[in-house]
C-alpha cells in the first residue's frame, strides 16, 4: 500500500507535466458533472455553468500570465489589461466582417500571443530599469492609453461600437456557435492544460530560477551572472503574451471587442486573484481566478435572489453586486496585512515574505538596549 | 539672485501659457494646476517620507470633494443659490476649506495607521497592493452612500467676474488660485522653517539616523499623512465648486495625472510638484484648445512613461535636496 503511493508520488515527481495534463483533464471534465449536482444544480443551468466556465477560463489565463510578471519576477504589473486588449483587437482586424479579412482561428492564437509580447517588449525594454513601484505606475499609465487609443482611433476600430461580427473559430468536428458554449468550454481547457504545462517547466528552467532570484535580490542575481534586463524582459514578454492568447479566445466567444472590456477594473481584478491565490504558484493562482469569478458572477447574484427571497431584514436591500470592488478591496487589504503569500502560497514565497518580517522582529528596538 | 532667477522663470512661464491659451483657458489653467498641484504635493510627500506610492490617495481627494459637498448642504444647510454678502461668504468658506481639511487629515492618518503601519518592514510590492485595495475601499464607500450618478454641489459661490487685461476672469478662479498659492507657501514654510518639518526632512533623509536622534518616526509619518490628506482636501473643496458635479470614480483619473505631475517635478520635491501640476494643467488644456480633447489623457500618460523612462528625477530632481 505504501510502497505503491510511494512510486505513484515518484511518478508524479518525475513527470510533472504529465501530472499536471492529468489534473487538468480531471478537473475538466468533472466540472460540467458536479454543476448537476445540488445545490449548484440550483443557481443555474448546465449549459449556463459551463459558459461560465469557458469565461472563468479567461480569467485564469490572465491570471497565470500575471502571475509570470507579479509573482514569478516579482513585477508590480497594473495595466495588464492593455495585452488583453492587443490579443483581442488583433484578432478582431485579423477576422471579422469589419475588416473583411477572416484568417482562421488557431493560427490567430498565436498571432495574438505574438501581437502582445512584442508590446510587451516594446513597452518593457525601456521602462524595465527603473525602480518597482515606477515600474508599477508606468504599466497603469501603459493600461490607459491602450483601450483609450481603441476608443479615439475610431476609423480604425469604430470607437465605443466596437468591432462586431468577430468570427468563431472552427474545426471539422466541433461546431462553435453563440448558442453551444461546450466547444469554447474544451478549447478553453485545452489552451489552459498548455498553458499550465509551460508554465510548469519555466518554473523549474534556468530562465524560472533566475525570475525567482530576481524577485528576492536583483543586486545579488545580477552578481551571480543573471541578465537581469533579458530575464525581466522574458517575464514581461511571456506574461503579456497569455493575456494576448485570452484576448483571442475572449473576441471569438464573445464576438464583439469594444474598448470598455479592457478598463483598470480588469487589471485590479486579475491583480486581487493573483494575490489571492497566492503570488508565485500557478494551481493557487488558477484557483484564485476561478474562485472570484465564479463569485462575482454567480455568488454576489445568488446572495441578492436568497436575501431578497427570504425577506430579510437589511440585507435584501443590498446589492451585492455592487459591492464587488469593496470585496476586493478588502480582499487585497487583509491579505497583505494577514497572510501575504496568498491562500495557496507557494512555498518559496511564503519563506521570502514571512523572512523578511521575522529578520525585522529579531531585532531588538533601540529603547531595549540602551535599558533607559 | 537666488529667488531671482526661478522667478524670472516662473513668471516667463505664465506669460508664456497666457500668451498660448488665452485669457479664458489661462484660468481654466490655472485653476486646474491649481488642483493638480495641491493633490500631487501629497503624492510627493508620502513617497518622499516612506518611498510608498499612495494609489489611495486620488481617492482620499475624491471622498474630500464628496465631504465639502456634504458640509455645504447638510450641516450649513445651504442649496444651490449663491451667497453675495461678502462676509458670509469668507465665513462658509473658511468652514468648509478648514473642516474638510481636518477631518481628511484624521482620515488619512487612519489609514496610515492601518493600511501602511504594518507593512513598513514588508517587501515592497505589500503596501503598493495594500494601497490599491484602500483605493477600492474608499471609492466603493462612497458609492455605497452616494450611489454612482454624478451628484451635483451647490454652488455658493457668486458667478462674478472682474474685467482684467481685456477678458474676464472669475472670482471664483481668483480664490481658488489664492487659496492653492497661500497653502503651498504654507507647506515650504513649515517644511523648511519648523521642529516638525525639519523632523520631516530628517525622516525622508535617512530614518534610522533621525530615529537615533530623538525623532519620532511614527508620529513624523503621521503627520507627513495628515498633511498630504489636509492638502488633497483642500483640492477636493476646488474640485466641487469647480465644477459643480462630483462623482465617486473622479479619484482614479485626478490620481494618475497627479502622481503625473509629482513625478514631472521630480518625485519628493515639493516645488517640483506644484510645477508639475501646473504643466500637466497646461498639457490638459492645450490639448483641448487643438481640439485634442479626447486625446489629452493620452498625451499626459504619454508625458509620464517618457519622463520616468529619459528623465526618472523629474524637472527638479534630486538636485536642490528638498525632499519633504
Amino acid at each position: 500500500m505504501t510502497s505503491s503511493r510511494a512510486r505513484l508520488s515518484s511518478l508524479i515527481r518525475a513527470h510533472r507535466s504529465i501530472s499536471v495534463l492529468v489534473g487538468w483533464a480531471l478537473v475538466g471534465a468533472l466540472l460540467p458533472v458536479i454543476v448537476l449536482l445540488p445545490p449548484f444544480s440550483t443557481f443555474q443551468g448546465q449549459g449556463l455553468w459551463v459558459g461560465g466556465f469557458a469565461n472563468s477560463g479567461v480569467f485564469i489565463l490572465l491570471a497565470l500570465g500575471l502571475n509570470i510578471v507579479v509573482g514569478l519576477a516579482g513585477l508590480l504589473d497594473l495595466g495588464y489589461a492593455a495585452f488583453f486588449a492587443i490579443g483581442s483587437y488583433t484578432y478582431a482586424f485579423g477576422a471579422s466582417s469589419f475588416t473583411g479579412l477572416n484568417v482562421p482561428f488557431w493560427p490567430m492564437l498565436l498571432v495574438g500571443a505574438f501581437a502582445a509580447a512584442t508590446f510587451g517588449i516594446l513597452l518593457g525594454a525601456p521602462t524595465l530599469r527603473l525602480r518597482g513601484d515606477y515600474l508599477a505606475i508606468v504599466t497603469l499609465g501603459f493600461g490607459e492609453i491602450v483601450p483609450a487609443v481603441f476608443l479615439n482611433a475610431d476609423t480604425y476600430t469604430r470607437g465605443t461600437n466596437g468591432i462586431g461580427g468577430v468570427a468563431q473559430p472552427a474545426l471539422p468536428f466541433l461546431k462553435f456557435d453563440f448558442t453551444n458554449p461546450v466547444p469554447f468550454y474544451v478549447t478553453m481547457v485545452v489552451i489552459l492544460a498548455v498553458v499550465m504545462v509551460l508554465v510548469y517547466r519555466l518554473q523549474g528552467s534556468r530562465l524560472g530560477r533566475a525570475w525567482m532570484a530576481v524577485r528576492e535580490d536583483e543586486l545579488a542575481a545580477a552578481s551571480s551572472g543573471v541578465n537581469t534586463v533579458t530575464t525581466k524582459l522574458l517575464a514581461f514578454a511571456l506574461g503579456a503574451s497569455t493575456a494576448g492568447l485570452a484576448g483571442v479566445f475572449n473576441a471569438s466567444k464573445l464576438g464583439i471587442v469594444s474598448p470598455d472590456q479592457f478598463g483598470f477594473a480588469v487589471s485590479f481584478t486579475v491583480l486581487a486573484m493573483v494575490v489571492l491565490g497566492g503570488m508565485g504558484n500557478a494551481w493557487g493562482v488558477a484557483i484564485g481566478a476561478f474562485t472570484l469569478y465564479e463569485i462575482q458572477s454567480v455568488l454576489l447574484k445568488e446572495l441578492n435572489q436568497f436575501f431578497q427571497q427570504l425577506q430579510v431584514p437589511f440585507l435584501d436591500t443590498i446589492d451585492f453586486v455592487q459591492y464587488q470592488f469593496l470585496l476586493y478591496g478588502l480582499a487585497l487589504v487583509g491579505m497583505m496585512l494577514l497572510r501575504p503569500e496568498g491562500l495557496f502560497p507557494s512555498r518559496r514565497r511564503q519563506r521570502e515574505l514571512h523572512d523578511v518580517s521575522e529578520d525585522v522582529a529579531d531585532v531588538p528596538p533601540p529603547t531595549a538596549v540602551l535599558g533607559d | 539672485m537666488r529667488v531671482l532667477r526661478p522667478a524670472v522663470v516662473v513668471v516667463a512661464a505664465l506669460v508664456f501659457a497666457f500668451v498660448v491659451l488665452g485669457i479664458q483657458q489661462f484660468q481654466n489653467f490655472l485653476t486646474l494646476g491649481a488642483i493638480y498641484a495641491l493633490v500631487a504635493l501629497g503624492y510627493t510627500m508620502v513617497y518622499g517620507i516612506i518611498e510608498l506610492i499612495n494609489f489611495a490617495h486620488g481617492d482620499v481627494f475624491m471622498v474630500s470633494a464628496f465631504l465639502s459637498m456634504w458640509i455645504i448642504s447638510v450641516p450649513l444647510g445651504l442649496a444651490d443659490k449663491a451667497i453675495d454678502d461678502p462676509l458670509e461668504l469668507i465665513v462658509v468658506l473658511a468652514i468648509v476649506v478648514f473642516v474638510t481639511m481636518v477631518v481628511m487629515g484624521m482620515i488619512g492618518v487612519v489609514i496610515e495607521r492601518f493600511a501602511y503601519r504594518p507593512l513598513r518592514h514588508a517587501p515592497r510590492l505589500a503596501p503598493l497592493i495594500t494601497a490599491i485595495g484602500v483605493s477600492f475601499i474608499l471609492q466603493n464607500i462612497i458609492q455605497a452612500i452616494f450611489s454612482t450618478s454624478p451628484i451635483g454641489v451647490p454652488q455658493i459661490f457668486p458667478r462674478t467676474k472682474l474685467d482684467i487685461l481685456g477678458g474676464s476672469i472669475g472670482v471664483l478662479n481668483i480664490f481658488m488660485v489664492v487659496v492653492a498659492l497661500v497653502l503651498m507657501v504654507a507647506l515650504q514654510l513649515f517644511v523648511s522653517r519648523t521642529r516638525l518639518g525639519r523632523a520631516m526632512r530628517s525622516t525622508a533623509q535617512d530614518r534610522e539616523a533621525a530615529e537615533l536622534m530623538g525623532v519620532d518616526i511614527n508620529q513624523t509619518i503621521a503627520i507627513t499623512f495628515f498633511i498630504a490628506a489636509a492638502l488633497a482636501g483642500s483640492a477636493g473643496v476646488i474640485q466641487g465648486l469647480y465644477f459643480g458635479s462630483i462623482q465617486y470614480n473622479l479619484g482614479f483619473f485626478a490620481g494618475l495625472k497627479a502622481f503625473t505631475a509629482a513625478v514631472l517635478g521630480g518625485i519628493g520635491n515639493t516645488t517640483g510638484a506644484a510645477i508639475g501640476g501646473f504643466v500637466i494643467a497646461f498639457i490638459e488644456v492645450f490639448a483641448a484648445q487643438i481640439g485634442l480633447a479626447r486625446w489629452s489623457e493620452v498625451a499626459v500618460f504619454t508625458v509620464l512613461i517618457l519622463v520616468l523612462v529619459f528623465r526618472p528625477s523629474g524637472i527638479l530632481g534630486q538636485a536642490l535636496g528638498e525632499r519633504a
